[in-house]
């Protein structure tokens, strides 16, 4: 993306860790943990849009919410205006929703279908501000027009519009008090291409008019690619991959990404690449492989990647990867490819 | 517009820019459409109707006052002089004893309804929205509440405190409200797994603000299903008290009442105790018509099937290459 | 040429909607070879989907029936043969799989079970050996240990593995056709490639007819031999798959493939966007149903709905710009916008 980076940091993710207890019996025995986002550090810049990528049971999604501290966080800190998150009392955190807000995959769930549309983007207003009826009401006119829904439809229930106008709806309900940081999660994922690409101009537009910073969490690569300043790829809780997007889709350094990347099927039937395609699922959760998560589908795990887990660090100015072995020399990648091959 | 995104205060639109907005169609109007196709619930609407008119305007319809006796002209016929349906064994007005029981059974019936749904809905509401320690406690009490017999719970609280009109509402209530906090519980555990859920607290919205603005709303109609069969449950149960002599004391009357004076006279006149019972029918069956059509009109699973007639009519006249 | 197994001839599919008959499909004609892939690609309310179950003749079942034209299996009508059989014809010559590998197993059986039962039906094979054959089937769609595999249930699956269980069932009876609703949107790229490329080497192995229903233009890039692009209920553009992705023709063809993101690096532009929504079956707008959307809508466009204008030896549109005499004075705008290299494919 043409736009100019700042460099001030909005959002400081400090070591965040998500752990889910597994129960069982009568008793609630904890018997395990779920370690859906397991010491992930991260830093948003102002005005930047992060994009978060992996498959699903990576833990992008958790990590969104433990952010926005709709989960609570295991361990870790979420630093903004220099306050951690995690540790405000429920007062003050009611207020900080004002600046941080997320915008939801389902546009069918994601609405209360007993309110009104006015009702459901007027909500927000509702409850942090002093407004009268006539100002929400004028207000949700303008919001409306913003993300170009007929304003005259304000007083319908959500049934009645279409998946991409929902989906505008919600856009709608999350800028409505100006926030300064919204996480999209998966927010075009349920739509239409050709809705897709109508509500990912809107997101482009809104930050460039508002001056938003986006987590933009998705399992599109494409859509990433497309909207994303930096771009995070996650693996089984862990961030396996951190780096200027166009840098990242153009020379990817972890094997992982390699193979995401190259699965992508291309709207070219004359391009026959060659897809590193991996073995097996992703392993679960509750019971992470020893060393580096990804060596049992990894193409070139080596005994090391079993026993050692790599560490994120820079292996390239401004890129950071998780892997003993990156893909960094010139022809990396063929090899990797050639290997999966066999 | 947009850049300047201040919200507030100062953006109060002049009304000819705000665009007017459209009549809605909502649930409610769409249930009440369906609703109106439906005849069995229809016809149930009207009887219950006429019947809460009668209790309404009772004083004006009932010729006689029903707790009036009057020894010399006990147990008429029906239809002699102005007593359309007779008088009792105490010489009393049976057709104003009818409208004026009304009142009191169906205020009864709807009473109970109501505070059992209240009650039943705010635990229900509280267990499943919580869940854990919350919910442990208040799903014990019902299950034991659900284990007490009702009945003899009635005959004892009334055999203890006396009988009146409002401790037979609160006994009826208190012990009829556990299958609406079920319910409501079990709604409140898929509905609190909706993403609007997530999206109300993401703007900060209290718990306590998404139980009753969100939630409630959109566990309404099984609510109201079930109140509507409920207010045909509690009359039946208080006519049963009262058919026992623990419900409603003389003056008052109520059907239940009139049903339990009537046996005694049963073997003389058997229409002392029809009249009433016919009253009870009907009102029972309307709720129980009201609630189902309810419940059908709010279904949306009733899909229209295409009919081979209709098939065959279409293809005549809009198709060209028909097999 | 290879033998054609279906042939879907000007047929119309549809429902009741508030007590009128509307068409959710109009007047489709496709056909499909033995041993090729059809990829039929749309969005949502293309009538994609109605499309396959009304080939299934599941439609009677969802409230809907076929209103007029043909679809031939092998030769013989499917519309006039009564349910049973059709009962007959379904899992065993035609099977299908759907979006949701989850929701289409069974939680209570294993899926050894699950596999097994389709042979015991339409193969009469005794329970020993189908559960056999069922091991077999299972090892054969790419799944480790199966014998393991075979006595597990549903939930113990991956959502990868329970889609490869899904196309184990359907592959069962070897069915000549096997359509495959949206086989793989439910999973993550890497899990998808692994499923696109199984069903590749099946139909390689058996030689089976595939008809892919998808709205992903990559996916049909990879695994399509010929496409058909459907639009409200109307196909739009069909031709081989070499054809449409080399020369996309009718506006929303090429407007799909415009609205892909992120193939190339974002240039700071605004995506291109089709504006406005797919309309309701029910709301149809007059003449081509797409001029509402189009950018390039000329008058005749709002008032007569345009046939097939034959574009090359096996590509055709339904779009007025390539009517003939407007082909000659002018090229058309939509192809124009391809031959400057607006189109990004």
């Amino acid at each position: 993306m043409s736009k100019q980076l700042s460099n001030e940091t909005l959002i400081e993710i400090k070591h965040i860790k998500k752990y889910f207890p597994i129960k069982k019996g009568l008793l609630s025995r904890v018997v395990g943990q779920v370690k859906a986002v397991d010491d992930i550090s991260l830093e948003i810049k102002k005005g930047e849009t992060f994009g978060l990528v992996g498959e699903s049971g990576c833990g992008k999604s958790t990590l969104g919410r433990v952010i926005l501290r709709l989960q609570s966080a295991t361990d870790g800190e979420v630093i903004y205006n220099g306050q951690n998150i995690h540790a405000l009392g429920s007062s003050k955190l009611r207020d900080l929703r004002q600046d941080l807000q997320i915008i939801f995959q389902d546009p069918f769930g994601s609405l209360n279908p007993r309110f009104l549309v006015s009702d459901i983007i007027g909500e927000p207003l509702k409850v942090h501000t002093n407004m009268t009826a006539a100002q929400i009401d004028a207000r949700v006119v303008e919001l409306m027009e913003l993300v170009g829904l007929d304003a005259s439809r304000r007083n319908r229930y959500p049934h009645e519009f279409s998946g991409g106008q929902r989906q505008r709806v919600g856009i709608a309900r999350s800028i409505a008090l100006n926030p300064k940081f919204i996480v999209a999660d998966e927010a075009v994922s349920a739509l239409d291409v050709s809705v897709q690409s109508q509500v990912l101009n809107l997101l482009a537009r809104l930050q460039k008019e508002l001056g938003l910073t986006f987590l933009f969490i998705a399992h599109g690569l494409n859509v990433v690619r497309h909207i994303s300043d930096r771009v995070g790829v996650m693996y089984l809780g862990k961030l396996a991959e951190v780096g200027p997007t166009e840098e990242l889709y153009n020379k990817p350094l972890h094997p992982y990404t390699a193979a995401l990347l190259s699965s992508i099927p291309r709207p070219n039937p004359a391009l026959k690449r060659e897809r590193i395609i991996l073995k097996g699922d992703v392993p679960s959760p509750a019971n992470p492989p020893s060393g580096c998560r990804f060596h049992p589908r990894c193409p070139m795990a080596q005994d090391r990647c079993k026993a050692e887990e790599p560490l994120l660090a820079e292996a390239l100015p401004g890129r950071q990867v998780a892997c003993h072995f990156p893909l960094v020399e010139d022809g990396a990648l063929e090899r990797l490819a050639a290997r999966t091959l066999g | 517009m947009s850049a300047q995104l201040q919200p507030a205060s100062n953006t109060e639109a002049p009304a000819d820019i705000v665009p007017q907005s459209e009549k809605p169609l909502g649930p409610w109007r769409l249930t009440w459409n369906k609703f109106k196709r439906n005849p069995f619930a229809m016809s149930g609407l009207v009887v219950l109707f006429l019947f809460i008119v009668a209790a309404v305007a009772a004083p004006w319809l009932s010729p006689y006052d029903p707790a009036r006796q009057d020894l010399l002209s006990a147990n008429l016929r029906p239809f002699t002089g102005d007593h359309v349906l007779g008088t009792d064994e105490l010489g009393r007005d049976i057709f104003s004893r009818i409208v004026y029981s009304g009142r009191i059974s169906l205020t009864i019936g709807f009473a109970v309804a109501a505070v059992a749904v209240i009650i039943g809905s705010i635990i229900g509401a509280i267990s499943g929205y919580f869940g854990g320690w919350a919910d442990i406690i208040f799903m014990r009490i019902v299950d034991v509440m659900n284990s007490v017999p009702t009945l003899f719970l009635n005959i004892l609280i009334g055999a203890i405190f006396g009988t009146n009109f409002l401790l037979m509402i609160m006994i009826l209530s208190l012990t009829s409200w556990m299958g609406v906090a079920r319910l409501v519980r079990g709604n409140f555990l898929q509905l609190r797994e909706m993403q609007y859920v997530e999206a109300a607290k993401s703007i900060g919205v209290s718990s306590w603000g998404i139980i009753f603005r969100h939630l409630l709303r959109n566990a309404s109609f099984p609510i109201i299903v079930n109140a509507t069969l409920m207010v045909g449950g509690a009359i039946l149960a208080e006519s049963g008290l009262s058919y026992l002599g623990l419900g409603i004391q003389p003056p008052d009357t109520s059907w239940g009442m009139m049903l339990s004076n009537a046996q005694e006279f049963m073997l003389i006149d058997p229409m002392q105790a029809v009249y009433p019972g016919v009253c009870i029918f009907l009102v029972v069956l309307s709720v129980n018509f009201i609630g189902d059509g309810i419940r059908d009109a709010m279904d949306p699973r009733q899909k229209a099937q295409l009919s081979p007639r209709r098939l065959d009519q279409w293809r005549a006249k809009f198709s060209k290459s028909t097999k | 040429m290879a033998r054609k197994i279906l042939e879907v001839n000007e047929m119309s599919a549809g429902f009741l909607v508030n007590k009128e008959i509307v068409k959710a499909t109009d007047r489709i004609s496709f056909n499909v070879e033995e041993g090729k892939t059809l990829c039929i690609v749309g969005e949502s309310g293309s009538g994609k989907s109605v499309t396959s179950l009304a080939i299934m003749r599941l439609i009677d079942y969802a409230g809907g029936a076929i209103l007029e034209g043909d679809i031939t299996f092998n030769g013989a009508s499917l519309p006039a043969k009564d349910q049973d059989e059709m009962r007959r014809i379904r899992g065993n010559q035609i099977a299908m799989i759907f979006q949701d590998p989850m929701s289409a197993l069974n939680p209570v059986f294993t899926v050894g079970d699950q596999i097994a039962e389709s042979l015991r039906l339409h193969q009469n094979k005794s329970d020993k050996d189908a559960m056999k054959e069922a091991v077999e089937l299972l090892r054969q769609v790419g799944i480790p240990s199966p014998e393991v595999r075979a006595k597990q249930y549903p939930h113990e699956l991956s959502g990868g593995m329970c889609q490869r269980v899904v196309i184990a069932i359907a592959l069962a009876c070897r069915p000549q056709l096997l359509i495959a609703d949206e086989p793989t949107t439910a999973l993550d790229v890497t899990v998808q490639a692994q499923i696109l490329d199984l069903l590749q080497s099946l139909q390689k192995e058996t030689g089976m007819a595939i008809i892919l229903i998808t709205h992903d233009m990559g996916v049909a890039a990879e695994v399509a031999d010929r496409i058909v692009v459907m639009y409200a209920g109307g196909i739009m553009e069909e031709g081989s798959v070499e054809e449409i992705f080399a020369k996309p023709s009718h506006p929303y063809t090429v407007g799909l493939l415009k609205s892909i993101p992120g193939f190339e690096a974002n240039d700071g532009n605004e995506l291109y966007t089709i504006k406005g929504t797919i309309p309701r079956i029910n709301q149809l707008p007059t003449g081509c149903r797409f001029h509402p959307r189009c950018e390039h809508a000329m008058d005749i466009c709002r008032n007569q709905e345009p046939g097939f204008f034959q574009l090359g030896q096996d590509h055709k549109a339904a779009c007025w710009l390539f009517e003939e005499h407007a082909a000659e004075s002018k090229v058309s705008p939509a192809r124009a916008a391809i031959e400057h290299g607006e189109v990004r494919v």
